[in-house]
């Protein structure tokens, strides 16, 4: 992204938690920023390289953002990373070790938990990495605290050489809400300063620094039980007491505006004396937290009566309508009436590929071939396990499809001898954490059909460049990776690697029944971009002529969003089978001409919107091949 | 402490539901309102259901509206209405784009349309007024007219005047010259014509 003016101090701004965060990095100093893509903390980064004066990198994963961020940070720069909840379960490797050495430089790890699971394939707790790893943890309740927390942590880490978790949720990442921004502070680099004692972690060394390590936990500790951002708020109905961060926080002050309230916001180390003041005040005290019950047990285990995850939900986010009934029921009160009528039912809308997708070729051809196990990946590709395709087997975390594809193979049992293991992986998975696994499925010889499905993007959260397409986070060309030259170095032979158009269908069915028979890795590139991304060129649009139509509903099974049911049918063949018809339309103000519905239409029903000169065809054709 | 302003805006990913809540916060904090946005929209982009919360007053804690307290429900698709009505207030009011969009489960026989989803958000007690601010777009020479149409049927449901809305709206097209801004302007009428005609 191009960077902009940012907009003077002072200003009032309506900013997401992820903007606020972004401003307050730049306004620290920070000199190195890295993170890899992931919902819904994307926008951190992308909003911090629009910033001028510091560096600023999509990494290749977040175990390596994290060790960019920690390099920058022993140089004395102040630094910055940030990652979705399952990238610190990548990155807290590096993390582990990092709490022993500590940090010159500032340096503030921004962890997104996804909540209610909008757009993950799991719900954690990351908080968690505070106890875990020793780490103080900061949790935001809205854009302005994310913003004043993000500035106090650069402060918190150097005094304390300590590297700091801010913990945001969804609530926190994509609400906006108004935020008083600051001036930026100069960047300061201090310079490495040779100390192998602190710097290189071996047992002997790593050995020294854990009883320092206690010590600063002994002294975090006290400072987060003197912090502001851990408010005792007074109320006069005492009745319940709560104590409550991030979101759940304003949703307390929001359900129950009299009841005194122990306010979070430096929650890890607790500050259990503070807990034991509200409790001394309240005739009950309720931990509300999101998600897991953690600050709930550790203050039990400090011998302070609380309650928490006994009357309140386990998962998902929590809101006033939540709260209040689950407090009258404690109360004995009578539960609060609800005016409300219950939803209707609606029929769902599962989140689906785009219109020309280049996936859409891929599914269809492989819910076309009998057969198969297919492990999957993350990335829009996982869509592939919904309809109409439901062509994916597995999902577990980033590059898992090829390690799982060899487990299966290797696993297999007397009645799946005859299955062919296939394994799907995008670009930027691939990359991120799914060449290690290629290596091992190669070494070790598994007998795999890899489709590595190159749309040159992060597709999923919005198309970010990665080194598959050779751009940098600031739309600058880079070194662009040559996946057949990497697939190979890693050891596929060369006969074995497939590149493939995924909007010619009988090549991509061809080579995928050919490579599956074949008893070795064999990886199949697909090679057309994003349909979001400005590397994509539209087509003219297609039509159906309803004349033609016979109503086979073939088109319908490749899944795009444009086509259309105008009207059912049955019809009953010679066979005397009765079969459903499905008369179609394409919706052509949306259709951008990839061609995949005409081809499995066998009335050839499908055509051209306009008419258009088979030169100019041929041109654009051209266009997209290129 | 008055009560806060809650505005449901709800349709599907790639809509524009998103930036028009934006817009009508920014009038909002424009008049020196506090105020919080926030989506429920999970993978959004993908066709998937997209519910924008806005809430605006004198001071707002919880982003989130409690279902039974919105205002106004400002629908940029015919059957979202009916998904989001219980989020009304019993006198509250939805402003509903007729549009249809048919996603592919539906397409594909696994589930139903409903076949008037205005007339059931109306037997089920919903005060609905409806217009089809596509067709408005398309009279007004340009589709993408369209949530300029639904911005302006929100117009005369505000605790401010319509005018406000619709300076934040045209500042939005100033860069694309006086032609642009024009046909805003009138896309913004026409649609706060249809919320009040119909």
């Amino acid at each position: 992204m191009a960077a902009v003016m940012p907009a003077p101090a002072s200003s009032r701004l309506l900013m997401s938690g992820n903007e606020a965060v972004a401003r307050a990095v730049w306004e620290s100093g920070v000199k190195v920023a890295a993170a890899y893509p992931g919902t819904p903390a994307t926008e951190m980064l992308e909003v911090i390289s629009t910033y001028p004066d510091l560096y600023a990198e999509w990494s290749v994963n977040e175990k390596v953002s994290l060790e960019v961020a920690i390099g920058a940070a022993y140089a004395g720069s102040r630094s910055f990373c940030c990652m979705k909840h399952v990238g610190m379960n990548v990155a807290s490797d590096a993390l582990m070790t990092l709490t022993l050495t500590g940090v010159m430089g500032g340096l503030v790890i921004a962890v997104a938990d996804d909540v209610g699971l909008s757009s993950s394939q799991n719900e954690q707790d990351s908080r968690y990495w505070g106890r875990f790893a020793h780490l103080p943890v900061l949790e935001p309740a809205d854009s302005q605290e994310a913003y004043d927390m993000t500035r106090f942590g650069y402060v918190l880490s150097e005094k304390f050489q300590v590297p700091v978790i801010l913990r945001m949720t969804t609530r926190i990442n994509h609400v906006k809400g108004l935020v008083t921004v600051g001036e930026r502070e100069a960047p300061g680099a201090a310079g490495f300063k040779k100390d192998p004692a602190r710097w290189v972690m071996t047992p002997a060394g790593a050995s020294k620094r854990i009883p320092l390590m206690f010590e600063r936990d002994k002294a975090l500790r006290q400072m987060a039980e003197a912090s502001e951002l851990n408010r005792l708020e007074a109320g006069a109905d005492r009745r319940v007491g709560f104590i409550a961060s991030g979101p759940a926080y304003m949703h307390v002050r929001e359900a129950f505006p009299n009841a005194p309230v122990l306010k979070l916001g430096f929650s890890c180390p607790v500050p259990v004396e503070k807990a034991r003041q509200l409790a001394a005040l309240a005739d009950q005290v309720v931990v509300v937290e999101e998600v897991e019950p953690l600050v709930e047990m550790e203050l039990k285990a400090a011998g302070i009566e609380v309650l928490g995850k006994d009357i309140l939900p386990r998962s998902g986010e929590l809101s006033p309508q939540i709260l209040k009934p689950a407090i009258a029921r404690l109360l004995g009160e009578p539960v609060p009436e609800t005016t409300v009528a219950p939803p209707m039912q609606v029929f769902p809308r599962p989140p689906t590929m785009c219109v020309a997708c280049p996936h859409l070729g891929v599914y269809y051809t492989l819910s076309q071939v009998k057969n198969l196990t297919i492990a999957g990946d993350i990335g829009c590709y996982t869509l592939g396990a919904g309809h109409p395709w439901n062509a994916l087997d597995t999902c577990i975390s980033m590059g898992a499809s090829m390690g799982v594809a060899l487990g299966l193979d290797k696993g297999r049992g007397e009645a799946d001898k005859d299955k062919r293991i296939l394994a799907v992986i995008g670009d930027s998975t691939f990359m991120h954490m799914g060449m290690q696994g290629l290596l091992d499925i190669v070494y070790n010889k598994g007998n795999v059909t890899v489709l590595l499905l190159d749309n040159r993007a992060v597709g999923m959260t919005g198309g970010q460049n990665n080194p598959g397409n050779g751009y940098d986070i600031h739309d600058n060309e880079a070194p662009r990776i040559d996946f057949v030259k990497l697939v190979e170095s890693l050891g596929v032979k060369t006969e074995r690697i497939h590149k493939v158009d995924p909007y010619q269908l009988p090549v991509l069915f061809k080579t995928i029944r050919e490579e599956v028979k074949v008893p070795e890795v064999s990886v199949i590139i697909t090679d057309q971009p994003c349909v979001l991304t400005k590397a994509y060129h539209k087509l003219k649009p297609y039509e159906v002529a309803e004349d033609k139509c016979t109503g086979c509903g073939n088109c319908i099974e490749v899944g795009c969003p444009a086509i259309h049911v105008t009207r059912r049918g049955k019809e009953v063949k010679a066979s005397g089978r009765e079969v459903d018809l499905a008369f179609v339309r394409i919706e052509s103000s949306v259709c951008t001409g990839c061609g995949l519905c005409l081809q499995p239409c066998a009335p050839k029903a499908i055509q051209h919107h306009e008419p258009v000169s088979p030169i100019k065809l041929v041109k654009a054709v051209e266009e997209v091949a290129q | 402490m008055s009560a806060n302003t809650n505005i449901l805006v709800v349709g599907i990913g790639g809509q524009g539901v998103m930036t028009a809540t934006e817009i009508l916060a920014e009038a909002a904090i424009a008049l020196g309102y506090d105020a919080k946005k926030t989506e429920v929209a999970g993978m959004a982009q993908r066709g998937g259901v997209v519910s924008s919360h806005l809430r605006f007053g004198d001071k707002v804690l919880s982003p989130q509206i409690t279902p039974g307290t919105a205002d106004v429900l400002l629908g940029f698709e015919a059957a979202e209405g009916l998904r989001w009505r219980h989020m009304l207030r019993p006198d509250g009011i939805a402003l509903m784009n007729t549009a249809r969009l048919v996603p592919p489960v539906v397409e594909l026989g696994l589930f139903d349309y409903p076949e008037d989803p205005i007339a059931d958000m109306r037997k089920s007690g919903t005060r609905v007024v409806a217009f089809d601010a596509t067709t408005i777009a398309l009279g007004l020479g340009d589709v993408r007219l369209g949530n300029t149409v639904m911005l302006g049927a929100i117009g005369d449901h505000l605790p401010f005047p319509a005018e406000v809305l619709l300076e934040g709206v045209l500042k939005r097209f100033q860069r694309k010259g006086e032609k642009v801004v024009e046909q805003n302007r009138r896309a913004f009428e026409a649609g706060r014509a249809a919320a009040k005609g119909a």
